[in-house]
């Protein structure tokens, strides 16, 4: 397996601009992301030669390069977009040329920097446009939306953005990342991508480390690297647990940190890759405050669209703030696991789903905590705000 | 995934408002949750309609005053 000391992980911060931008034919496209195993890195991992293909059969679709950020542990986008801008854009010219796209856009969160992004795409048929953020902001159908002149809210998965998306156009959205993996691909080809990652997960990623670590920041590493790996140049400082996914992804207990970062391998811990952002979780600070913390953002966050979400997210949020204020409540996690129940797969976007798989995550990987909890100890709670670390 | 013949009912979840018509007309497959808003009853995201429900079913499409209530 690849690990952190290869060269293979300076490949998209560490390489300059294109003397040509390459031309690839949609067939070719195809093939190449195809051939690379090429998976989407905004967060759900969705094979990007699908996603291109449901375009294929549009006339002058839109093209929109995701970098809205609206998770707030991570930092990658904002990073690539500092550091190789250029990358993006390339992407954007080389999927933009093969799909025959109308419009080119660069959507930017207001967590990051525009401006490099606006110099790489000056003269590049590329519109750069910074937008309103929120946590859902990303989401694909809130982002067409806004894009669109409408709120920046999700609208129901029935209809897709590669069906009606920006101005009822077709409308291929892909994360800055893979847009850079691709233009990566254009000129070093499916071989040399796959020197890198695993057969099954080929490649590399970008990831988000924060917490509990030395030095909080983005590394590049290969797929299927083990979490210890990919945390060890961020220093880790006593790791109880990994938050893995962000916010809407779930807890590795610490003797579980040599997990390699495979699909296979996180799905026992019910977790997956997502972003790539990973959360560490030091000796001192209650777990139940930090997730009662985040599940009080992500309630805050809903889009106040969908009445489970509207109504149990906040429930849910409360249950776990009571936990970690230890009201001496058995009946909390049983009324947790109700509410988590009660809004998984109820909702228009996957933020009820996603809040909900932390939660349940939380219970299971600091029950034992819960129980001290419930008993009314702690030990490891510093006061109200210990949990507030977690965010940026 | 599904044979082309079934028929799943879908809730557009950011148009309901929890009228509950929905609920009255189809008790076979969805309940009401706490908040008034339509529950499957089959667990599934979207719940299999069965041919002996499909009038009902369009029924219940016509009758939803914010046209949340669609068959898929």
């Amino acid at each position: 397996m690849t690990t952190m000391a290869s060269r293979d992980t300076r490949r998209l911060l560490g390489t300059p601009p294109a003397e040509r931008l390459p031309r690839l034919t949609l067939a070719q496209l195809l093939a190449l992301v195809e051939d690379a195993g090429l998976t989407g890195r905004g967060g759900a991992g969705f094979p990007t030669a699908i996603k291109v293909r449901a375009v294929a059969e549009a006339r002058r679709p839109v093209l929109v390069g995701n970098a809205m950020e609206g998770e707030p542990l991570s930092m990658k986008d904002a990073v690539l977009l500092n550091r190789a801008p250029h990358l993006v854009v390339e992407g954007l010219g080389v999927v933009g040329q093969a799909i025959g796209a109308g419009r080119r856009v660069l959507a930017i969160g207001p967590d990051v920097d525009p401006g490099d992004a606006e110099t790489a795409a000056h003269g590049r048929g590329v519109e750069v446009a910074p937008l309103e953020g929120g946590f859902v902001a990303g989401q694909e159908s809130a982002l067409v939306n806004q894009l669109s002149g409408r709120p920046a809210v999700p609208s129901d998965p029935l209809v897709r953005v590669t069906t009606r998306g920006v101005d009822g156009r077709p409308t291929l959205v892909l994360n800055a990342e893979t847009l850079a993996q691709v233009a990566l691909l254009a000129r070093y080809g499916a071989d040399w991508f796959r020197e890198a990652g695993t057969a099954e997960d080929p490649g590399t990623s970008l990831f988000s480390i924060s917490g509990a670590v030395e030095h909080p920041g983005v590394v590049e590493a290969a797929r299927g690297t083990a979490l210890s790996d990919v945390l060890a140049p961020a220093l880790p400082q006593d790791p109880v647990a990994v938050l893995v996914g962000g916010y809407h992804g779930a807890w590795l207990a610490g003797w579980a940190i040599d997990t390699p970062l495979t699909a296979p391998a996180l799905r026992q811990h019910g977790a997956t890759v997502g972003a790539g952002v990973l959360h560490v979780l030091g000796r001192g600070t209650c777990p139940l405050r930090v997730a009662a913390d985040i599940a009080a953002y992500l309630a805050e966050e809903s889009a106040q669209q969908c009445g489970p979400c509207v109504n149990g997210l906040p429930r849910m949020a409360d249950g776990l703030r009571r936990l970690a204020r230890r009201v001496p409540d058995p009946g909390l996690p049983a009324e947790i696991d109700r509410m988590r129940m009660l809004v998984t797969g109820r909702g228009a976007c996957a933020h009820p789903d996603g809040t909900a798989r932390m939660v349940a995550s939380t219970m299971r990987v600091f029950a034992p905590h819960v129980d001290r909890h419930l008993a009314g100890h702690c030990g490891l709670d510093r006061g109200l705000d210990a949990g507030r670390e977690v965010r940026r | 995934m599904s044979r082309r013949s079934e028929r799943r009912l879908h809730v557009d979840w950011t148009r309901c408002d929890g009228h509950g018509a929905c609920a009255e007309l189809l008790p076979e497959l969805l309940a009401h949750d706490e908040w008034g808003f339509p529950l499957s009853r089959t667990g599934e995201r979207d719940p299999v309609v069965p041919p002996r429900l499909q009038e009902l079913a369009d029924h219940a499409v016509r009758t939803c005053p914010l046209m949340a209530l669609r068959t898929v």
